[in-house]
C-alpha cells in the first residue's frame, strides 16, 4: 500500500456538488436561500407569511426538510406554494446531495425563490454546504439572548439573521442591543431582521432583501 | 458536529479520490481533528467501524486514525496567543475578551494508505 497525502477537508466532495448545484440554479435561474434555525424557532410562520405578502411578485417552492413527517409541507401547500418534503433518513442536516434530489423532485421552470427549511438544529447545518446561494439564521426571541455565544459558527456563516416573535419581547429577558452587538462581532456584514410574523412588523424589509438578493441572482451574469 | 454526518462525508470525499486515483482498497484513513472540533473519539470510531461494514469492498477494514491538533486563541487586544483549552475565551496575558480561534476546529482528511 502507499500512502497519498491529502489535506483536504472532510466535506471537500460535498463541497464539489454544492458548487455544481449553484452553476445548476444560476442556469435555472433559481435562488435557493437555506433556512437554518433551532427546532420551534416559527421558520415555518415566517415562511407563510413572505408567502402571503410576495406571491404575487415572485414565484416561491419550498423544501421542507425533517427526520421524519410532513406536517410543514402541508402548511405550506395550503397557501398555493409549490412543497416538497425530503426526509434526512435520521441525518440532524441537509447536504448538497440531498438537496439536488429534493430540487429534482420540483418544477423549477416555473420558479423564482425556493426556501430550503433545514433541521432544527443550530450545529451540523452549519458544516455542510448545501448548495443555497444565501444563508439565513432564524433566531427567536424566547431562545434567549446569548444563542451567538453558544452557536458562533451558525451566526458567523449566515448571510442574514432573522430576529423572529418579537411581539412576545415584553414577557422575555431578550436584549436586542445586546445580541445584534455580539452577532456583529462574529460576522461584521450579516443583515439582521427584527420581525414579528404574526403581527407582519419589520417584514417589509425581511422581504425587499429577499427580493433583491432574488433580482441580482436572476439579472448577474 | 455529529459523528454519523462526518463518517458519511468522509467516505464520500475518499470515494472521489479512489475513483480520480484508481484506488480498490483504503487500508487506514488519518483525520487531524481539533482540539475544540466537538468530533467525540469514540463515537466516531464506531461509527467509522460501522460505516465500514457497509459501505462495500473499498473500506472493508479500513482503520481510522485520529490525530489531534491543539486549540490556539489569539488576542486582538494584546496580540499574543494562547492554548484555549486551559484559558478559555478570556486572555491570560491581558484579560480581554476580544480573542478568537485561530486552530483548533480543525476535522480534515491529512493521509490515507491505499492501493
Amino acid at each position: 500500500m502507499k500512502i497519498i497525502e491529502l489535506k483536504e477537508t472532510f466535506t471537500a466532495s460535498n463541497d464539489r456538488d454544492a458548487e455544481e448545484l449553484r452553476a445548476y440554479l444560476k442556469e435555472k435561474s433559481v435562488i435557493l436561500f437555506n433556512l437554518m434555525s433551532a427546532p420551534g424557532s416559527g421558520k415555518t410562520t415566517l415562511l407563510s407569511r413572505v408567502i402571503t405578502d410576495l406571491k404575487e411578485k415572485v414565484r416561491i417552492a419550498v423544501m421542507e426538510a425533517d427526520i421524519a413527517s410532513a406536517v410543514d409541507a402541508e402548511r405550506i401547500e395550503a397557501l398555493g406554494a409549490q412543497a416538497v418534503q425530503v426526509h434526512t433518513d435520521g441525518m440532524c442536516h441537509m447536504d448538497a446531495g440531498m438537496t439536488r434530489e429534493g430540487l429534482m423532485s420540483m418544477d423549477l421552470d416555473g420558479t423564482d425563490i425556493v426556501f430550503l427549511e433545514n433541521v432544527g438544529n443550530l450545529i451540523c447545518p452549519a458544516e455542510y454546504d448545501t448548495g443555497a446561494v444565501k444563508k439565513v439564521m432564524i433566531l427567536s426571541v424566547p431562545e434567549g439572548d446569548d444563542k451567538p455565544l453558544k452557536y458562533p459558527l451558525m451566526f458567523r456563516e449566515s448571510d442574514a439573521l432573522v430576529i423572529t416573535k418579537t411581539d412576545a419581547l415584553p414577557y422575555f429577558n431578550f436584549d436586542m442591543e445586546k445580541v445584534v452587538e455580539r452577532v456583529r462581532r462574529l460576522n461584521p456584514s450579516i443583515r439582521i431582521f427584527p420581525v414579528s410574523a404574526k403581527k407582519g412588523d419589520g417584514m417589509e424589509d425581511f422581504e425587499a432583501w429577499l427580493l433583491e438578493e432574488t433580482r441580482m441572482w436572476q439579472t448577474n451574469a | 458536529m455529529h459523528e454519523l454526518g462526518i463518517v458519511t462525508h468522509v467516505m464520500k470525499t475518499l470515494t472521489d479520490v479512489a475513483a480520480e486515483n484508481e484506488l480498490t482498497r483504503i487500508g487506514s484513513v488519518t483525520l487531524e481533528v481539533g482540539e475544540v472540533s466537538g468530533v467525540i473519539h469514540e463515537q466516531i470510531l464506531d461509527c467509522w467501524d460501522y460505516m465500514c461494514t457497509k459501505r462495500g469492498p473499498l473500506f472493508t477494514g479500513c482503520k481510522l486514525v485520529l490525530e489531534v491538533l491543539p486549540a490556539v486563541t489569539y488576542c486582538s487586544s494584546c496580540e499574543q496567543t494562547y492554548p484555549t483549552i486551559r484559558f478559555g475565551r478570556t486572555c491570560p496575558h491581558c484579560g480581554s475578551g476580544e480573542t478568537w480561534l485561530l486552530t483548533g476546529n480543525e476535522c480534515t482528511i491529512k493521509e490515507i494508505e491505499a492501493e
